[in-house]
């Protein structure tokens, strides 16, 4: 027995919670749109990953397709992505379901948006318990009132019963945090929960977030264009760009020392320690179309260092230690 | 909610009272005398004057509002000139015609339509939303009272299936629910029904294809609902204004249904109000206009108290 119990503990260890490789996503139509090309991710449980991108990077793409909530008919999908051993692509109907919510769980950026305007935030916290694990209605609604407690919601009894609309944007997300967690996911994905909020309870939810996330030993996914915010809760980060991870690495590593020309133009574009009246580093142009993608490297066109090789084919990721990868031929 | 409720209410007493002088008003500019129909062609002028103080015709039009206003708030409606009977005896029997005629329609137009609307949005693009647009639009396009002949032609005169006239045995007094009565009922409330289920049809598509493209939908996919329980929620979100589409459309048919229930000598308010126009009989108009403006304004102040019940965001605005 003990050598079956090692045996499981062993492949549980060895299996990240999280395995993407090759993952492609395209969204079908007269012109084809590329919006994830081709990238590779493992990720433990405990373990928090941001992916740093500009606006239409494939960032939320990358998300959603973790939690297959991407419109069925018009979306393709290649590669294998294993998340907790079970293989997500081939999952339909009322296991794909159960996934959703179940294993995997998100957070949106807007909640005004992502909740339902004419329930209760207690009724559609409920519905999830109800609907995942099969308990009553009172049951749900407990459960509701103790995970409102946990994200610290002030007069929590009273919030049960409020519409989305009767809450302040912070509470909202909280409230959203609670709709998320309550069904203890494996795997949290956050799409820029706190680009919505003002600063001061962006830091306060980013920190529930990290608490919450440490206390269920949950694995989590964090999206965001704020370098801060990564810095912040991340313990690796994923710069992508055009669909692809550009540069992946632990936190510490990629500010001290960002080898990828468009990460370093990210930070060089941060407004953290800017001196007032000097200008800011943009990155000059705009990134590549979707629907037509360049055959090589397809920062290049806007890279200050490219060479004409750039051009030639897609460099291919180079290991720069035991996490640490860069897809850039000049690194 | 009681606060709305009253504020609601409260709103409503202006535009009655607003409804009722346009209702006076109206008929008072159209041309012609109101008593020439009932007067013989050679009467003297003498008896014109005797009639004319006898109606009230000869009083300023701000005091025969005022007495008029004043009898119509304890219920007395005046005398209608051509049949000489109370003005609220033969509304009342006609209200009651046309209410059960247009609650009827009404019920089958929202059914029906809310059913194609929502297959139609939630599968939009589809063949199932094609037929279902296409059968609404001629719903809302079709001349009902056409439709109305139509049916009768089909239904009464080649199948001899259905009557095509009247409430049934016994007239409008002697109704009763049994069959040889609702079947007088049956085609008049199909021809109607058309409209509102046209109209609700058109409306509940809109309305569902809307919802499904917020982000809240991905938001219930994301924590796991199956497609019922996401359809709850479609349903719900939908409901305050399907419903408030049928309120109007409901009062739109207590008011407007003068062509199918002439069509169908259907013997309720449309019915009445066309013989009150032909014959001039002006008491009759004007209480019979005021009733039916009177079931608008109600029928919209109970559509906003359900809606405001449904949708919690209605009370605040």
């Amino acid at each position: 027995m003990s050598t079956a119990m090692s045996t499981m503990m062993s492949t549980a260890m060895s299996e990240p919670l999280v395995d993407m490789r090759d993952v492609t996503v395209r969204f079908g139509g007269a012109r084809p749109v590329h919006a994830v090309n081709g990238i590779d991710l493992r990720l433990n449980a405990g373990e928090t990953l941001s992916i740093l991108g500009e606006s239409g990077s494939g960032k939320s793409v990358t998300l959603k397709t973790l939690l297959r909530i991407l419109p069925e008919q018009r979306t393709a999908i290649g590669g294998t992505i294993r998340i907790a051993g079970v293989d997500v692509t081939a999952l339909s109907g009322r296991a794909l379901a159960d996934h959703r919510g179940g294993v995997v769980s998100m957070i949106f950026q807007d909640p005004m948006l992502a909740l339902d305007p004419v329930y209760t935030i207690g009724e559609q916290i409920a519905e999830t318990v109800v609907r995942h694990e099969g308990v009553s209605r009172a049951e749900g609604m407990a459960r509701a009132l103790e995970m409102l407690t946990r994200v610290r919601i002030p007069s929590p009894e009273r919030r049960l019963k409020s519409y989305p609309h009767e809450m302040s944007g912070g509470m909202r997300q909280r409230a959203m945090i609670a709709l998320a967690l309550v069904c203890r996911p494996k795997l949290l994905l956050a799409d820029e929960p706190t680009t919505a909020l003002d600063a001061t309870v962006q830091i306060q939810i980013l920190l529930l977030l990290r608490e919450l996330q440490r206390e269920f030993g949950m694995g989590m996914i964090f999206v965001t264009h704020d370098i801060g915010v990564a810095v912040e809760i991340s313990d690796r980060v994923a710069v992508m760009y055009a669909g692809q991870f550009v540069e992946t690495g632990a936190v510490r590593d990629i500010i001290r020392d960002p080898k990828h020309p468009y990460t370093r133009g990210l930070l060089a574009a941060n407004l953290h320690g800017a001196h007032k009246g000097a200008r800011l580093d943009a990155i000059p142009g705009a990134p590549p179309a979707l629907d037509a993608l360049p055959d090589g490297c397809p920062f290049a066109p806007r890279c200050p260092i490219a060479e004409a090789q750039c051009s030639e084919g897609l460099p291919p990721a180079r290991v720069f230690g035991p996490q640490r990868q860069v897809r850039c031929l000049k690194a | 909610m009681l606060v709305y409720l009253l504020k609601r209410i409260t709103h409503a007493l202006p535009v009655a009272f607003g409804v009722s002088v346009v209702c006076f008003l109206l008929v008072h500019i159209a041309p012609g005398d109101p008593l020439t129909s009932v007067l013989p062609p050679d009467a003297s002028a003498q008896l014109q004057a005797e009639m004319r103080r006898i109606y009230g015709f000869d009083r300023p039009l701000p005091v025969q509002y005022g007495l008029w206003a004043m009898k119509a708030l304890q219920g007395d409606l005046g005398t209608s000139i051509a049949t000489g009977r109370p003005v609220a005896t033969e509304l009342g029997k006609a209200i009651g015609n046309t209410l059960m005629l247009a609650v009827l329609a009404t019920l089958i137009g929202f059914i029906l339509g809310s059913l194609f609307g929502f297959v139609a949005g939630y599968f939009r693009g589809s063949w199932i939303d094609k037929l279902a647009s296409f059968i609404s639009i001629i719903g809302v396009s079709v001349p009902h009272y056409w439709l109305g002949m139509v049916l009768v032609i089909i239904f009464s005169v080649q199948l001899n299936w259905l009557p095509a006239t009247g409430a049934g045995p016994g007239g409008s007094d002697a109704w009763r629910w049994d069959w040889a009565h609702i079947r007088h009922l049956i085609l008049p409330a199909v021809t109607m029904s058309v409209i509102p289920m046209g109209i609700v049809a058109r409306t509940v598509r809109a309305l569902v294809a809307d919802i499904l493209s917020q982000e809240f939908v991905s938001g219930l996919r994301a924590k796991g609902l199956l497609d019922f329980g996401v359809f709850r929620h479609v349903v719900k979100n939908a409901a305050p204004t399907a419903l408030a589409v049928m309120g109007l459309q409901l009062g739109y048919l207590l008011g407007g249904s003068i062509l199918i229930e002439t069509v169908f000598s259907w013997p309720g308010t449309g019915f009445l109000l066309g013989q009150a126009i032909f014959q001039r009989d002006l008491p009759l108009l004007q209480g019979t206009i005021l009733v039916l403006a009177l079931f608008f304004v109600t029928l919209n102040m109970i559509v906003d108290i359900v809606q405001a019940m449904l949708d919690p965001r209605v009370q605040r605005a």
